[in-house]
């Protein structure tokens, strides 16, 4: 949904010390109906940027234009904007449908209104079941969505996600990115989604930002960005994870078989079709001899780099496809490593995201 | 294993002196009474009317602390502002002094021909010997208590909330209202009845700022030395059964 209108949000020379977080001269802007992630490792600052743009904070400079209109003072509840906290915040004193329709009871709706609009939109939502429950007794994958709906119920103008994901367990989390992708078609919102997992960033951004002490390094789409990190710091945490483009050819049950063009993998996912893949340089064992053990995937290959990264040692394979393995330095040398040598990568079926 | 063992059972030896010598006492006086005794202590005028003194001065005294004390501790767990530590220590100096000193301390302070004492009398508050005296000198003592507990309740309550609420369309006071409030709730309520009945358990201070109206306390100093210990006894259980209702009410607030 590209307009050539002038952007949703804009950032300008944004600067604000809190405590031990910084951001220093953000510039960013982000296009209506767009998916923005901003991504970056804990203690980036992502969280004060959302709420610089919530309004929770002020800058100590800068401005903040919303929908053109200067907001960078405007208290948060003049500014219409969605915030979904990291632990959801739903207020354990209300119901499921009190929490969701919170922010039209505040603005003085009637109340048949308020029920009226909370159950459509929870309708939508696929929620409706959740609406008479206590929220103490929901799982973390409905607080998700009903904090979803509670935000989205005063239609923002912009949604903000911080780290939506990463309280839940993997599969739920894979669950949570779908649903996010779902209601995106029918609801058709502006968000920005702070993370720290290059998955989530390439899943569903649109384009993305890296951040890093407080400052925006590089910003395009996710692929763009991890395939060609403009520097190393870049790269140290988008780049080289390990992100294949493959293809479902065949599937046992939860199992399916993908094709990474030549090399082929097991991996637990339902998906069919032309597939991203990534595996987690940490979830894959360096083994010596192929020995028979649990994990589905072991590949063969070649250490082609040994790179010191303390606190950990990066390996470059050869395995067909240029793999990124990191190891401790105990690991290194008890295994006696050294470029050239034969070894077998091995990992879990359930180790890799696909998308 | 065997050790831990033990270990509890020396602590529970030791412990159940405690609890002997604190139990005794409560439990001893309702063998010296009965029932009849106490509800005849309920129709003497003159216990009648302290009690509703008391009462009433200590409702005044905690509805003051609930009235100017919460949005203090809400300004104390929410804002950071130079001095702030000194300040809440200097809160609690009333409960680190004499109760005899603190009566003194407020006299100086608010009796009618001091400054401060002059305005409040223009307003109708004059403190000797009067029932607002009693309601100053329970405040000056039992306040800080309040305080605490309202502060301790408020910073207990996630700040995101607050946020969340904002973003939503509340403004500052209605997010006080909708969230802040219901969520501390249980602190400022037990907070307040810790108050009350520390205000009611008041004695020295009344004793230098207003002995006079009678409040409940003083009237049992002055049965037991004109009387003696039998004279005491039922009033005494009297407002025993009523501090152990006290507790018993935190308790169930707290358990819910």
């Amino acid at each position: 949904m590209r307009t050539v209108s002038n952007p949703l949000l804009v950032l300008k020379s944004l600067s604000k010390s809190w405590r031990e977080f910084q951001i220093k001269d953000v510039n960013l802007e982000v296009r209506k109906g767009e998916y923005f992630v901003v991504m970056g490792p804990t203690g980036a600052g992502k969280t004060l940027l959302l709420q610089l743009i919530a309004g929770i904070h002020y800058p100590d400079s800068g401005k903040i234009i919303l929908d053109d209109v200067d907001v960078t003072y405007l208290p948060p509840e003049k500014r219409s904007i969605g915030y979904v906290p990291q632990n959801y915040a739903l207020f354990p004193h209300m119901f499921v449908k009190d929490n969701i329709g919170y922010g039209l009871r505040i603005r003085g709706y009637p109340k048949d209104k308020v029920e009226e609009e909370t159950r459509e939109l929870s309708t939508k939502l696929g929620i409706n079941h959740l609406l008479e429950r206590r929220v103490s007794t929901l799982s973390g994958g409905e607080q998700q969505r009903v904090a979803l709906a509670r935000a989205l119920i005063i239609k923002p103008k912009i949604l903000l996600l911080d780290e939506p994901l990463s309280a839940l367990d993997p599969e739920t989390g894979e669950e949570i990115r779908e649903y996010i992708k779902e209601i995106r078609k029918i609801l058709k919102f502006t968000a920005i989604h702070v993370t720290h997992d290059f998955v989530e960033a390439v899943d569903l951004g649109d384009r993305m930002a890296v951040m890093f002490n407080g400052e925006i390094l590089q910003v395009g789409e996710p692929i763009e960005i991890i395939n060609n990190p403009r520097n190393e710091l870049i790269a140290s945490f988008t780049g080289a994870k390990n992100l294949f483009k493959g293809k479902v050819i065949a599937r046992r049950g939860e199992l399916a078989e993908i094709d990474l063009g030549g090399v082929r993998i097991y991996a637990a996912t339902r998906k069919l079709g032309e597939v991203m893949v990534a595996i987690r340089p940490e979830n894959i064992i360096i083994l010596l001899e192929k020995a028979r053990i649990s994990a589905r995937n072991v590949l063969e290959g070649v250490i082609e780099d040994i790179l010191e990264k303390p606190p950990y040692v990066s390996l470059k394979v050869d395995a067909g496809l240029p793999f990124t393995i990191y190891l401790t330095r105990n690991a290194l040398e008890d295994l006696n490593l050294r470029v050239g040598r034969r070894v077998y990568l091995a990992f879990k079926a359930s180790a890799i995201s696909v998308f | 294993m065997r050790r831990v063992e033990n270990l509890f059972l020396t602590f529970s030896i030791l412990g159940s002196v405690i609890v002997f010598a604190l139990l005794a006492p409560i439990t001893i006086i309702f063998f010296m009474t009965n029932p009849i005794q106490i509800g005849e202590a309920l129709m003497d005028l003159e216990i009648l009317n302290a009690l509703l003194t008391t009462f009433t001065a200590a409702a005044m005294a905690t509805l003051s602390a609930l009235i100017f004390g919460t949005p203090l501790a809400y300004v104390l767990a929410r804002r950071d502002f130079a001095f702030k530590n000194l300040l809440e220590s200097l809160m609690n100096v009333p409960l680190a002094i004499p109760h005899s000193v603190a009566g003194i301390l407020v006299l100086l302070a608010y009796h009618s021909r001091s400054s401060i004492g002059e305005i409040l009398s223009k307003i109708g508050i004059v403190i000797e010997d009067s029932f607002w005296g009693i309601v100053v000198a329970m405040l000056f003592v039992s306040a800080p208590i309040f305080i605490s507990s309202t502060r301790s309740g408020f910073s207990m309550v996630d700040e995101t909330f607050e946020h969340v609420a904002r973003t939503l369309g509340a403004g500052h006071f209605k997010v006080f209202f909708t969230i802040t409030l219901p969520l501390a709730f249980r602190s400022i309520l037990s907070g307040a009845i810790v108050t009350w009945a520390r205000a009611v358990s008041e004695v020295g201070a009344l004793l230098i700022v207003a002995p006079y109206p009678k409040s409940i306390a003083l009237l049992v100093i002055e049965r037991f030395e004109a009387f003696g210990l039998p004279a005491a006894i039922p009033i005494t259980a009297l407002l025993l059964l009523i501090g152990i209702i006290v507790v018993l009410t935190l308790n169930y607030i707290s358990m819910r």
